[in-house]
């Protein structure tokens, strides 16, 4: 099989590369669109560091064939931030003191934004359930728990009209 | 068939640094033409958080804001020597020598202020928001921009300053054995409160206290996260990991991390954490390393838990299910029937 374009919307904007067969979605993002936000830790979907959403699910990307999510929408953590304005799960994991070496980061912010979409007011073990399938090897994992809660009532109270 | 709750304790004195053949590490500084000051170290950060106290130690000792101060760590071949970040040596030995360069610094820096000012430099102090100013009279200033630019265009100065903190040999006197091989030590003391499943055997730790006495916590928040970061490297060491399940036999053993076991998330114990300060004369404002220690002192807490709980006396780790179930077998074997 040759390679061939794939057209993604990346981040709410329509992008085009050329990709070989059965590149994975995190080497097309990292390396073709130099979106480098995911990680590439295990490279077999066990540490979460290359969490994406994939039409608004939590992918991990170093599993996904770039060409089975063709025409579908990409969401990274480049796309999190707005007009260079970090929005509420990022300003809490840096208020809530949640990242200590970094690599993880992106992945837990990722996959805190997925339940947030779905959930806007999770429970403690909600949270915990979300994350389980990321791997932090620093911070012993409270401080996430504690910051994705805190932005989950930071996006309440700014959705609450006043 | 109960669920068995034990608590246990387990205490730790750990040093800072090493001697073996002396222990250096240097850093250099200077000013930029606008006033930031570049910290150029070869120390790495893997993220045990050197940059940041680098960054203090040197704004501390400046008496600038910390946004005044740029932290390099780039290059190991053309950067100022370090040994390297390991034997929870880095913020002992990098703090001081950025100390020093920082002191050094800021000498001339005040040396080129009392030129600006036309005053003595021993007149002028920082005030930490970026301004050198006559003692007692303020509104005679400059700011530091001001002054890196003078510094740079008008008396043709640089603002910088080296420093290096050595840790001299120690050889063992041959009499008495007696040596220094650190320069100092930290002290930590874990409580652990476990349950034990007797009918699974599965060990769930319930609660943590840490109390660790650090010399000084140069930045609390990332102090309590090593200390709360290292405790559950060590509930990890405690209960799940190893490579070698089987030891000396080598099957089983885990190849990635679909295989290798790691508490997650939903297996946190509650952690109460407290620092205590008692300053080591020769640390960085006070400061003991605590890096390496953190995930020790959990582990004997939690293997006396066990005991305290179900009687059990687990010397090898990780405390599995199958061991503890052996443990609670054989203790049944020596009761009487």
């Amino acid at each position: 099989m040759p390679s061939q374009i794939v057209s993604l919307v990346v981040n709410g904007e329509r992008r085009e590369f050329i990709a070989a067969p059965g590149a994975t979605l995190l080497a097309c993002l990292r390396e073709s669109l130099g979106l480098i936000a995911a990680k590439r830790g295990c490279a077999q979907g066990a540490c979460g560091t290359c969490t994406v959403l994939v039409d608004g699910r939590p992918e991990a990307a170093c599993l996904v064939a770039v060409e089975t999510v063709a025409d579908g929408s990409v969401r990274t953590l480049e796309g999190v931030t707005s007009g260079g304005e970090l929005d509420e799960v990022q300003s809490a994991f840096i208020d809530c003191f949640a990242t200590q070496c970094g690599f993880c980061t992106s992945g837990m912010i990722m996959v805190a934004e997925a339940l947030l979409d779905r959930n806007p007011d999770p429970s403690e073990d909600d949270v915990i359930e979300a994350i389980s399938g990321n791997v932090c090897r620093c911070t012993g994992y409270r401080p996430i728990v504690i910051a994705i809660m805190e932005a989950a009532r930071r996006r309440r109270e700014q959705a609450v009209p006043r | 068939m109960a669920k068995l709750r034990g608590r246990g304790h387990a205490s730790v004195n750990y040093p800072t640094g090493m001697n073996l053949g002396g222990d250096p590490s240097q850093a250099l500084i200077h000013a930029t033409t606008t006033g930031t000051f570049v910290v150029s170290l070869s120390s790495v950060d893997l993220g045990q958080g050197i940059k940041t106290i680098a960054a203090q130690c040197a704004a501390e000792t400046l008496g600038l804001p910390i946004g005044n101060v740029l932290v390099d760590t780039a290059d190991t071949d053309t950067g100022p020597h370090c040994m390297g970040t390991f034997a929870s040596r880095g913020s002992h030995r990098v703090g001081n020598a950025v100390i020093m360069a920082a002191a050094e610094a800021r000498g001339v820096m005040l040396e080129v202020a009392a030129e600006e000012l036309e005053v003595d430099a021993a007149d002028l102090e920082t005030d930490g928001t970026g301004f050198i100013m006559v003692k007692g009279a303020q509104d005679r200033r400059i700011h530091v921009t001001d002054l890196a630019l003078a510094a740079h265009f008008k008396h043709g100065r640089t603002i910088s300053g080296r420093g290096v903190y050595l840790k001299e040999p120690s050889a063992p006197v041959p009499e008495t054995g007696e040596m220094d091989p650190d320069s100092c030590q930290a002290h930590a003391c874990t409580v652990a409160v476990v349950e034990v499943d007797d009918e699974t055997g599965v060990v769930e730790v319930l609660e943590l206290f840490n109390t660790y006495e650090v010399g000084r916590a140069l930045n609390p928040a990332m102090a309590t996260q090593q200390v709360e970061g290292g405790a559950w490297m060590g509930v990890s060491h405690a209960l799940f990991e190893t490579t070698e399940p089987y030891y000396p036999v080598r099957d089983h053993g885990p190849r990635d991390f679909a295989g290798y076991l790691m508490p997650g998330p939903a297996d946190l114990p509650i952690q109460h954490s407290l620092l205590l300060e008692r300053p080591a004369a020769n640390g960085p404002y006070g400061a003991k390393g605590i890096g390496e220690m953190t995930a020790n002192a959990p582990i004997p807490a939690i293997a006396n838990a066990i005991f305290d709980a179900c009687g059990v006396r687990l010397t090898s780790m990780p405390f599995t299910p199958e061991r503890v179930l052996r443990g609670l077998d054989a203790l049944r074997m020596e009761e009487p029937c």
